[in-house]
C-alpha cells in the first residue's frame, strides 16, 4: 500500500516537472569556427563529453567526444568545429514535459540534448540523464519530506501499537447554520485520512458521505457530532444531530427528494442528492430519525485489501 | 493539459491558487448544484460554476478538483478566497458564459463523462 502510493507519487511528479525545472542553464558551447584542438581543451578542462555548437545564441550543431576521436584518427592535423558537428541536431524545449524528454532519450539513446526557448528557438540549456536523475531526485526530496514522515507516523499507527483491538476515533462537534465553518470537519478528516495512508479511492468515498453528512447537519440542525471510528478493516461515520428529523426516511434515500428551503438552494445545496450521495459511497447505511429530536446516520466503509475499487456497490443496510 | 495551459489558451482569470498551475487536467463537470458536483463530478476534474460563496472551496478539497471556474464575471467573494488560498483551492474566472466556455474546453480535448 505504502510502496504504491509512493509510485503514484513519483509519477505525478513526473508530470509536473518540465525540462526547464531540471536541465542546466549556464550551457557551455563552443563555435563553429574554433578548432577540434580547441574542443579537445574545453572537453577536457570541463570534463564533458559533448557540447551544443552556437553561432551567438543560435543552436546550429552538436559536437562530441566521438566526433574528436574520430578526428584525431583521421590524418587532418586541424580541422573547423563546423565541418565535424553534426548539423540541425536533435533538441528539446524548455517547457516540454521531462517524461517526453525521457522518451526521446530513449528512442535516439544520445547522451545529451540541447535545449531551446519554444518561442524564440534560442539555445537555452542542455538536459542529460544525469541532469534528470539530479532533478527528479531533488523535485522527490522537495515533495516528500515533510508530508511523508506525517504519513509515515500516522499509517504505521497500528503497526507499532500492540493491542486486541486497535481503533481510533476522531470526533468533530458541527453547528447548524454556520457556513463559516461549513465543510470544515470534512476538509480536516480528508487531510487525516490520507496521513494514515488510506487508499485514495476510500478517501473520496469517505470525503463525500461525510461532506453531504455535514451540510445536512449545518443546514437542517441546530448541532451535530460527528465522530469517525477508524479500525484497520473498516472506517464508521456516525453523525448524531440536534434537529427537526426527517418525517420520511424511505423518500429522503430516493433521489429528488428535498425539504430544503429557497435559500438553501440558492446556495446550490437542497437538489435531494445530499443521503443518495451518501448510500453511493457506503458500503453500509443506516439512517434513523425522529421527528423533533433529531437524526443519527452510519456510514461503513471497508478498508481492508478486498474493499471495494469503484463505490457503486454500496446500497443499502 | 495543464492548468496554466488552459489559462493562457482561454484567458482565464486566476482568482487564487497562481502557484498550482502544473496540475494535468483531463475532465471536466458543470453544475451549480453543490451535491451533484459532490456526488458526480470526476476526481481532479475542472469544475465549471456560478457559485462564488465559501462553500464551493470545500467542495472542491472533497473532490480533489484541479480549479473551480466562476463564469460570466463572477468575483469569488473575500472569505471565498480565504479559504481558497487556506486549502490550496484554484479559483479560476472568466467573462464567458458556463456553454461557452465548456465548449472551448472540450476542444481543448477536456473531456466530459
Amino acid at each position: 500500500m505504502a510502496l504504491t502510493a509512493k509510485f503514484v507519487k513519483t509519477q505525478e511528479l513526473l508530470f509536473e516537472l518540465r525540462v526547464a525545472d531540471v536541465m542546466r542553464r549556464d550551457v557551455i558551447t563552443v563555435r563553429p569556427d574554433q578548432t577540434m584542438t580547441e574542443l579537445r581543451r574545453i572537453l577536457r578542462d570541463h570534463r564533458i563529453s559533448g557540447t551544443p555548437v552556437a553561432a551567438g545564441d543560435e543552436l546550429v550543431g552538436m559536437i562530441t567526444i566521438a566526433d574528436l576521436i574520430a578526428f584525431l584518427n583521421s590524418d587532418e592535423e586541424e580541422a573547423l568545429i563546423g565541418d565535424k558537428m553534426t548539423a540541425n541536431p536533435d533538441s528539446l524545449f524548455s517547457d516540454q514535459l521531462l517524461v517526453h524528454a525521457i522518451q526521446q532519450f530513449d528512442a535516439t539513446r544520445f547522451g545529451r540534448f540541447p535545449v531551446l526557448d519554444p518561442r524564440s528557438r534560442k539555445l537555452v540549456g542542455i538536459l542529460t540523464k544525469g541532469l534528470i536523475i539530479e532533478g527528479m531526485l531533488r523535485a522527490m526530496e522537495q515533495a516528500f519530506q515533510e508530508e511523508e514522515i506525517r504519513q509515515y507516523r500516522a499509517s504505521h499507527i497500528f503497526e507499532d501499537m500492540v493491542a486486541e483491538y486497535k481503533e481510533i476515533y476522531l470526533t468533530y462537534e458541527l453547528v447548524g447554520r454556520d457556513f463559516d465553518r461549513a465543510g470544515k470537519a470534512s476538509t480536516q478528516m480528508k487531510r487525516n485520512l490520507k496521513r494514515l495512508g488510506i487508499r485514495p479511492d476510500i478517501i473520496h468515498r469517505l470525503a463525500v458521505a461525510s461532506y453531504e453528512a455535514e451540510m445536512n447537519t449545518v443546514l437542517y440542525a441546530e448541532s451535530g457530532v460527528m465522530e469517525f471510528r477508524i479500525a484497520p478493516e473498516e472506517i464508521v461515520m456516525r453523525l448524531r444531530d440536534r434537529g427537526p428529523g426527517i418525517a420520511d426516511v424511505e423518500k429522503a434515500k430516493q433521489p429528488g427528494y428535498s425539504g430544503a428551503p429557497e435559500w438553501v438552494r440558492e446556495m446550490g445545496f437542497g437538489a435531494g442528492m445530499g443521503i443518495p450521495n451518501i448510500i453511493k459511497c457506503a458500503d453500509r447505511i443506516d439512517l434513523q430519525s425522529t421527528v423533533g429530536v433529531g437524526t443519527t446516520l452510519s456510514v461503513r466503509i471497508f478498508t481492508g485489501a478486498g474493499a471495494n475499487r469503484a463505490g457503486d456497490e454500496g446500497g443499502g443496510t | 493539459m495543464t492548468l496554466r495551459e488552459i489559462v493562457e489558451k482561454l484567458d482565464l482569470q486566476v482568482h487564487a491558487g497562481a502557484g498550482r498551475m502544473e496540475v494535468t487536467v483531463a475532465r471536466g463537470y458543470m453544475s451549480d448544484m453543490l451535491s451533484d458536483v459532490i456526488g458526480n463530478a470526476p476526481i481532479g476534474g475542472l469544475w465549471i460554476t456560478m457559485q462564488k460563496h465559501k462553500n464551493v472551496v470545500a467542495v472542491a478539497v472533497m473532490k480533489s478538483l484541479a480549479a473551480i471556474v466562476l463564469v460570466q464575471g463572477r468575483v469569488p467573494e473575500e472569505d471565498t478566497l480565504r479559504a481558497a488560498e487556506e486549502e490550496e483551492v484554484v479559483i479560476l474566472g472568466t467573462t464567458m458564459s458556463a456553454f461557452a466556455l465548456a465548449a472551448r474546453l472540450h476542444d481543448l480535448g477536456i473531456a466530459g463523462d
